[in-house]
């Protein structure tokens, strides 16, 4: 149960410098050429004052485009391995949307499934998120669908909802409690705001449970080919997903040295796992295309109990042919088993 | 787009072809691509300015071509895109009906020879504000660009939406793919970046029928067009010819003239 407090702007300033003092980093969505992108910020003012979303999701604090994982080096009669040791700063990301906050839980049942992955757990570990409210949505929004919404508070520290003067605080977790204990004068008490009335309205466009519980029974239809003939096949969707979280091992290695690289991986490609033989699981275009959707509201719930989409709608946006996968959901939902 | 749209309809009817390429209403103000595959579904075509996308990228897709005989609604782009795949023989004549949209009129092409007429009565220019961003880099001193260039590629992740909506990328396996061996480093890190942008111009120098799909594919904003325009441009400085204006092939960069004008290579 969260408690709930008040933060003025003033207050958030102050807030900011006593994280920093704290020795963390605060990243954040800031303006640059137009485009809305994370970066590191030290004042609020440096925030983007007016956004819907950044382009890329926040995943790449945790979970970066190319990572090293080991490097090594070959002499005559001798191979010197070394292991990457995590580099991990004290980090909190301030301002991302609920969906994003939220996409951290998806990421993380991967990456502590059968294996726990110290790069991720040790970013993870070093990570408070200061979820910010929608206050707008838009077109490719589809929050409340997947069992999100714009005010929730899953996956976030803190969750701020803007109103009168600042912000409505949510302090969910223990990890919002320490921030809260770096300044707790900061903080007043809080009273109930409606929050629903100050946040963005999205409607919910599909039945996602029904649909989940349908994909099975039409993983051989039609829709995926059709819905795939404009699909270009580029990884622009899965790059800036905050849940997809498929990656390829690359090698760079000469005679003398080399290293092993986790570089984001997309079922888009082509070649996404292609196998030694040069069977292709994944032939052609609609299969692929299905995978990501089944990937998403099928095998995840099966294997983790939860969705791998949070909604945010940033595929939509980014997509070069308009793949729009809300709508692509609702016609999926309504094809006949 | 009403005659446009008569004629698409008729052709399905009749059963000539199998689909319609054309535009369709996306999200918000966006026009999306689309297949018409049924008469009662060339309605949903639309055709205004804000259909942009290079359709020729999909006229090479096994998917597309399973499809069987598509008409594509073809811009001024998209027919340079489709001449320049006739000459590098990835179309034969008569595989596609090329629906050239002009204003109102329209004209129904089947072949290079006739692509290539129809084109030799457009100029073809880059727009104003690539033109101004293209003087721009070519004002400033090398170690301006090495450093715009360095900066804007940092964004690269390498998605690949670049190389895939380019109607000239349409290569089985791409180079950039490869890694047994590994000719350009898979991975999306600065010297990954750029030799894989480095690749992609220097690919299309001489090819590029300068669209400018790539650029706006970009998810990141990366203005990734102006390289392989420069590269283009260069060509036709120096060579005279233009990508996407000519049925049979004369590729600067690998044409050898016993009559070259440059005496080094004679």
């Amino acid at each position: 149960m969260a408690n709930t407090y008040n933060l003025s702007h003033e207050s958030l300033n102050s807030l900011f410098g006593a994280l920093r003092k704290d020795g963390r980093r605060i990243m954040a969505p800031v303006e640059a050429g137009g485009r809305t992108e994370l970066a590191e910020v030290e004042t609020p003012a440096q925030v983007a004052s007016d956004y819907l979303q950044t382009i890329l999701s926040a995943k790449e604090v945790a979970f970066p485009k190319v990572e090293r994982l080991l490097s090594y080096t070959i002499a005559p009669g001798q191979v010197d391995l070394k292991d990457t040791e995590p580099k991990a700063v004290p980090t909190v990301l301030f301002g991302v949307r609920p969906c994003e906050a939220k996409a951290f839980g998806a990421l993380d049942a991967v990456f502590n499934w059968d294996y726990r992955d110290k790069f991720f757990n040790a970013r993870i570990e070093q990570l408070a998120v200061i979820g910010l409210s929608c206050t707008k949505a838009d077109e490719a929004c589809f929050c409340t669908s997947v069992g999100g919404g714009p005010a929730d508070a899953t996956g976030s520290d803190i969750l701020l909802t803007p109103k009168e003067g600042g912000y409505l605080a949510e302090v969910c977790t223990e990890k919002g409690a320490a921030i809260l204990n770096l300044a707790p004068d900061l903080f007043k008490p809080g009273n109930g705001v409606d929050k629903a009335a100050i946040t963005a309205k999205v409607e919910q466009a599909f039945d996602q449970p029904a649909l989940t519980t349908k994909l099975p029974g039409i993983f051989e239809s039609e829709v995926w080919t059709d819905q795939a003939l404009r699909c270009i096949g580029c990884g622009a969707c899965a790059f800036v997903c905050p849940t997809c979280v498929c990656f390829d091992i690359q090698e760079e290695a000469d005679p003398k040295k080399g290293e092993r690289l986790r570089c984001w991986d997309s079922c888009g490609f082509h070649l996404f796992t292609l196998h030694a033989s040069g069977h292709n699981p994944r032939e052609v275009q609609g299969a692929r295309w299905r995978q990501r959707v089944y990937h998403k509201f099928s095998y995840y719930p099966e294997r983790y109990d939860m969705l791998g989409c949070v909604g945010c709608g940033k595929c939509t946006r980014a997509c070069p042919v308009d793949m729009n996968l809300k709508e692509h959901l609702i016609e999926a939902a309504g094809v006949k088993a | 787009m009403e005659a446009v749209n008569q004629r698409a309809k008729e052709l399905l009817e009749k059963g000539e072809i199998k689909a319609v390429l054309g535009y369709a209403k996306g999200t918000g103000h966006v026009r999306r691509p689309h297949f018409a595959r049924k008469a009662g579904q060339v309605d949903q075509l639309v055709l205004d300015a804000a259909c942009l996308q290079n359709l020729a990228v999909y006229v090479t897709k096994h998917e597309v071509k399973k499809l069987g005989k598509v008409a594509v609604i073809a811009l001024p782009a998209t027919q340079r895109a489709i001449l320049q795949l006739m000459a590098e023989r990835q179309l034969r004549d008569g595989e596609l009906v090329i629906l050239a949209v002009d204003g109102e009129a329209v004209k129904e092409l089947d072949s290079a020879a006739a692509l290539e007429e129809h084109l030799a009565l457009k100029a073809q220019g880059l727009d104003a504000k690539d033109k101004a961003l293209l003087a721009e880099l070519d004002a400033m001193s090398r170690e301006q660009r090495w450093v715009y260039w360095q900066n804007e590629l940092s964004r690269c992740m390498k998605c690949y939406a670049c190389r895939n909506s380019c109607p000239m990328c349409y290569c089985g396996t791409c180079t950039m793919d490869c890694n047994r061996p590994q000719w350009v480093p898979v991975a999306s890190h600065g010297i990954g970046n750029l030799e894989y942008h480095a690749v992609r111009t220097m690919h299309l120098a001489g090819r590029c029928v300068e669209c400018g799909e790539c650029g706006r594919a970009c998810p990141v904003g990366i203005p990734v067009h102006l390289l392989t325009f420069a590269a283009e441009e260069s060509i036709h400085e120096q060579f005279g010819q233009r990508a996407g204006a000519k049925a049979k092939l004369d590729y600067a960069l690998s044409t050898f003239k016993t009559d070259d004008k440059e005496s080094f290579i004679r």
